[in-house]
């Protein structure tokens, strides 16, 4: 019993480690929302993951890259799962710079899965300048880059209001609760029925909240499944292992009187 | 080194062994006479040998995918996390291996505190482990600069900054450290360098803690000497190893649990932005496991005297074996010591959780008291306990011990008094 004591000891030690790293800057709560990708055996919801996409290309790809993101990501196992012929549609309805071809000369062709993303600002420098000197970070890895993660970026897309009372906004600023410093330079970026979902989901702005969070939670672990999958079978394989070690450890100390 | 010469049944084993004695190393391992009453705290050893192998074998199949160039290490990371088969996972095992590496380190460390382990005659063991321990704060260090986001970026270049409170030549090492005016594309290249490096310098010295160990044997919870070999002692195959195995097994579920189900929860998620030279983070935290130096460096207001505080703090340890001035190792027989080691568990943890926060009002001030108390705790408080503190009896043996009844009743007794003043 004193052994199980010390074991618990150990976990409750690595508990107080995990939370003092944890240091809390007060935000209001995150809205609550279920996440199918949670728990231990997490998986992502495949139909909100493809109208996800649609809201990121349709809406956030006018100002967000996803630079590490390639046109056969969309086909492969564990994501949004299009059909190999849907994917390949999808790539080629972007173009890209290519070359140089055998005369010299760069050319523009439709993109193909092997492709990265297409970049809506040729850099930086050009994005700045587009949206008031503010950055729209890259979205390849934004869930995992803010604290809060999906919460955060699902509060944050239904967190725009008016700003209370004193406080003053400058042009092209919005207010926002959610965001650190409650001030924003992105625009409220949706609204309901801003666009039109191909499967027929009513378009409501917690809706397409939700779907692009999801996609981007994807798009920041696009192994999450395989994750999950191979942990349930990892850990489960270890503590049969550690049982039948036990039975054998307390057999061999049987030979000697000392408690094991 | 062994106790009892050994010969090799086969004849070629006997040729061979006559030339390299691997075979009697191997035999004196296998038999090695080791306390039968260690507890489970005495199973960390072992884990970390195994956190060292999988740190090792992990970075060496990164660094084949890995490209330490400035503009190119972020995107090759988030390469090995889509592109490289099982890349995810080889990333995810090494960054939460090292925390798993510390949490085991610092098991190891409080409970030679504990027990007395690091006192005569295991002294260069216990030295021995604290260089181990600095290189692994220099390895782990090095390694989070590796993906070259905005912690690895700003965490090198506030480190790096320290040096530069060397009087008259600080500034001048800072930039050779860097390689430059500042933390870049040299920095880089050369702590990928040191951080492949250092992790053999430290194999090596393992050798030379787990030799030095070999040399008088294990401490024990008793912290009496015994006699090797005896009743009291039991070899190490396959007694500890199945002790040993068991122990690891379960350090690998909570392992696993991290690696599959919260990877990401011990580390920060700033560092899930590229390094910007341009743009400081709000907070600029080290990994958890630095956050007590962290917190002893930022507790005092004088630069150069912060850093001298904080290496203070670890080359402390290596002179314990004679701050300590108690003849009798083991925190069982020593009722005073006991509640202070608690005392001194409770100050780091303490520390730790302010090193996390901003160092400003309260928490600068929990900061200082805590800081003191630390030192106070190696310099004041273990010196004037050896020569005042009232002991009580220790046993003769592991098995025959003065009070009558079974060794391990004696000290789980103990143990429940240690309980009942926590309490």
């Amino acid at each position: 019993m004193r052994k199980l004591k010390n074991i618990f000891f150990v976990l409750i030690f690595s508990v107080i480690v995990l939370n003092s790293s944890n240091s809390a800057e007060k935000s209001p709560p995150f809205l609550e929302t279920k996440w199918t990708f949670k728990g231990l055996f997490g998986k992502f919801d495949r139909a909100s993951l493809q109208r996800g996409y649609q809201v990121y290309t349709e809406v956030c790809a006018s100002c967000h890259s996803m630079k590490y993101l390639t046109y056969r990501n969309l086909a492969e196992k564990g994501g949004p799962e299009f059909s190999e012929v849907e994917a390949k549609a999808i790539a080629a309805s972007f173009e890209v710079t290519d070359g140089p071809d055998s005369t010299g000369e760069m050319f523009v062709r439709p993109a193909k899965l092997s492709d990265k993303f297409v970049m809506p600002y040729a850099n930086e420098q050009e994005a700045k300048a587009a949206n008031g000197g503010a950055y729209p970070p890259d979205m390849s890895v934004l869930v995992k880059a803010r604290k809060g993660g999906a919460d955060y970026i699902y509060s944050l897309l239904l967190g725009y209001s008016e700003p209370p009372e004193g406080v003053e906004l400058d042009d092209g600023v919005y207010y926002n609760k959610y965001m650190y410093g409650n001030k924003i330079k992105m625009p409220a970026p949706l609204s309901d029925d801003l666009i039109e979902y191909t499967d027929g989901t009513k378009a409501t702005a917690e809706q397409m909240s939700k779907d692009v969070t999801n996609f981007l939670m994807w798009s920041a672990e696009p192994h999450l499944e395989q994750r999950h999958k191979t942990g349930f079978r990892v850990i489960a394989y270890l503590i049969i292992l550690t049982v039948l070690v036990y039975f054998t450890m307390k057999k061999i100390w049987s030979r000697v009187e000392s408690k094991v | 080194m062994s106790d009892h010469e050994y010969t090799p049944s086969s004849k070629f084993g006997k040729w061979f062994n006559d030339r390299l004695p691997l075979l009697t190393l191997a035999n004196h391992l296998t038999d090695y006479p080791t306390p039968k009453n260690l507890n489970y705290w005495w199973t960390f050893g072992g884990i970390l040998t195994f956190c060292l192998i999988t740190q090792i074998v992990t970075g060496l199949v990164l660094a084949m995918h890995y490209i330490a160039h400035a503009d190119m290490a972020f995107s090759s990371v988030e390469h090995i996390m889509r592109d490289v088969n099982y890349g995810w996972l080889l990333r995810y095992v090494h960054a939460n291996g090292a925390s798993m590496f510390f949490l085991a380190v610092y098991i190891h460390i409080f409970r030679s505190l504990f027990y007395g382990s690091y006192k005569s005659p295991r002294e260069i063991i216990w030295i021995l482990g604290i260089i181990i321990y600095l290189l692994m704060m220099a390895a782990a260090f090095m390694g989070y600069v590796l993906p070259w986001g905005q912690m690895s970026f700003w965490g090198a270049t506030v480190i790096t900054n320290l040096f530069s409170a060397i009087p008259l030549v600080g500034e001048s090492i800072t930039t050779w450290l860097w390689g430059g005016y500042s933390v870049d594309n040299p920095t880089l290249t050369r702590f990928f360098t040191l951080h492949y490096l250092i992790p053999f310098l430290i194999l090596g010295l393992v050798v030379l803690h787990i030799w030095a160990l070999h040399v008088p044997g294990n401490n024990n919870p008793v912290g009496i000497d015994i006699k090797k070999p005896s009743k009291d002692t039991v070899p190490f195959h396959p007694y500890i190893v199945i002790k040993d195995a068991f122990a690891l097994l379960m350090f690998c579920i909570v392992f696993a649990m991290f690696v599959f189900y919260q990877p990401n929860i011990l580390g920060h998620a700033d560092n899930y932005i590229e390094a910007d030279p341009l743009v400081t983070p709000a907070h600029i935290v080290p990994e958890w496991y630095l956050l007590p130096f962290y917190a002893i460096l930022r507790s005092v207001p004088d630069k150069l005297m912060g850093v001298v505080a904080m290496l203070s703090a670890i080359l402390i340890l290596a002179a314990l074996p004679w701050l300590d001035t108690s003849k009798v190792r083991s925190a069982v027989f020593r009722p005073l010591f006991r509640q202070f080691y608690w005392i001194l568990v409770a100050d780091v943890l303490i520390l730790g959780y302010v090193g996390a926060m901003p160092a400003e009002g309260l928490y600068l001030l929990i900061a200082r008291v805590a800081t003191a108390y630390y030192f106070a705790h190696f310099l004041i408080i273990l010196p004037v306990l050896g020569w005042k503190e009232k002991t009580t009896p220790l046993p003769l043996s592991i098995t025959e011990p003065v009070l009558g009844g079974s060794p391990n009743f004696a000290t789980a007794k103990s143990d429940e008094k240690i309980e009942k003043t926590i309490k």
